[in-house]
């Protein structure tokens, strides 16, 4: 029987390793996976790469990672907001690395690592100074740039439901990136609010089929998002 | 003759109306934002947002604020009924693919053949953001653009070559300021409405690339 449900956060964080590249899902704080999260700052790992699509929103989540210390570099689309002084400061010391990647191309490169593909022709970005020194082409009329593909050792997202087959269903703006993420990385953490049992969820409904997630771990809702 | 600049809530007003039935629609942060206020509610106009929303709606009334239902400006929005959710795979897809019809998006700087210049304004101690500016700007079928004609020193920001990073080339249709409408044409910039009182002369002197008077009357 496979179940893939844990009850212990710690233990199925416990495989990460230091310099491991992790996407973490999250648009802002929606769909942010806030316990594991804490999980990952409390294991202690360091020098980790985090793809996100932003750089932590005040003190709590993505940005008390980044202030822990065990952040070496970001890959991120929009790291300057209004409340991200964590990674301000940071990036201000020169302590962290960050590469910004456009949002479309970022979602597009995480999806190619999860499709299999080697790389691909995007148009955004063409002629911009995030494209300096990549190579190009011009296909039936328009100009591309040729970017990789974005893979992770592991993806830490937050879905609504999952049963013990790692089946997830999502909460509204909350999914964002989860789908994707747990697509392209080798292990795909998901915390959820609830794991229901097998065959509650409506095969017509799942967004992301169990075969894409390895693990499932219900946190306590009222604890929330830490907000 | 004197003139009244537009108000932010008069350009987003104006641009409202361009807006037409059935159009698929992406309201980029900032000013662009207010055009949902002004959107005819006698026609559908489905409203995108990068974070995985299509016709989404007004904001929540107090108390009923939903931190996992926000728009990528990330404030509290709510769903119109027929509205759906999805992964940033599709959101992106929707403009890269050229399924959305319009994205309002706002400006540091438009060039004459219509680069767009909004992420970054290159100075080296500023953190560079892009978010999905570069993906709607080659993306959309159309970008209309919403700025101040001038910036606040008086500098024109319809120039004749960007001077600010691009974001995305030759991508821009049409200009709305507080001062006129502008059409971005193969031909030049054609200025097709301005504020009432204003010269044609005056407009010309406060922008940085030659424009074609295309006003009527």
């Amino acid at each position: 029987m496979i179940d893939k449900s844990a009850t212990s956060l710690t233990e199925v964080l416990s495989h990460i390793k230091d310099g491991a590249t992790i996407m973490i899902g999250g648009f802002g704080t929606a769909g942010q996976p806030a316990e594991l999260i804490d999980g990952l700052i409390e294991l202690g790992v360091k020098d980790l790469v985090i793809v996100n699509n932003n750089a932590g929103n005040g003190d709590y989540g993505l940005a008390k990672l980044l202030k822990s210390g065990a952040v070496r570099k970001i890959i991120c689309s929009f790291p300057r907001q209004s409340d991200s002084w964590v990674f301000d400061e940071l990036y201000h010391a020169g302590k962290i690395e960050l590469e910004l990647v456009p949002q479309g191309n970022l979602a597009c490169r995480i999806q190619a690592a999860g499709m299999g593909l080697g790389a691909m022709f995007t148009p955004t970005g063409f002629g911009t100074l995030l494209a300096d020194g990549k190579e190009t082409r011009h296909i039936d009329g328009k100009d591309y740039v040729l970017e990789y593909p974005i893979k992770a050792d592991f993806a830490l997202i937050k879905a609504h439901q999952g049963d013990r087959w790692g089946n997830l269903v999502y909460n509204k703006s909350a999914r964002n990136f989860g789908p994707i993420m747990a697509m392209a990385a080798d292990v795909t953490i998901a915390q959820v609010s609830e794991v229901v049992e097998l065959g509650q969820l409506d095969p017509e409904h799942i967004i992301t089929p169990g075969i894409f997630v390895q693990h499932v771990v219900a946190v306590d809702a009222a604890n929330g998002n830490g907000e | 003759m004197s003139y009244q600049k537009l108000s932010r809530d008069q350009i987003a007003e104006r641009v409202a109306q361009d807006i037409p039935d059935g159009a698929y629609v992406n309201l980029g942060i900032g000013l662009p934002t207010k055009i949902s206020k002004y959107l005819p509610t006698d026609k559908d106009i489905f409203l995108h947002s990068e974070n995985g929303l299509l016709a989404f709606g007004p904001p929540p009334a107090k108390g009923e604020e939903d931190p996992e239902l926000i728009n990528a400006g990330k404030e509290y929005v709510t769903m119109l009924t027929g509205g759906s959710f999805f992964h940033h795979g599709d959101s992106f897809a929707m403009m890269r693919g050229g399924h959305l019809d319009i994205a309002v998006l706002g400006a540091f700087q438009v060039a004459a053949n219509g680069d767009l210049a909004n992420w970054h304004t290159g100075a080296p101690d500023a953190i560079p953001a892009v978010g999905g500016a570069m993906d709607l700007a080659v993306g959309a079928k159309k970008v209309f653009i919403t700025t101040d004609h001038v910036t606040k020193q008086g500098e024109p920001k319809i120039v004749e070559e960007l001077t600010y990073p691009v974001t995305g080339k030759h991508c821009v249709d049409r200009i709305y300021t507080d001062l006129c409408v502008i059409d971005v044409t193969t031909e030049g910039l054609k200025v097709l409405e301005k504020v009432a009182g204003l010269s044609f002369e005056e407009l010309q002197a406060l922008t940085g690339a030659q424009l074609i008077d295309a006003t009527q009357g």
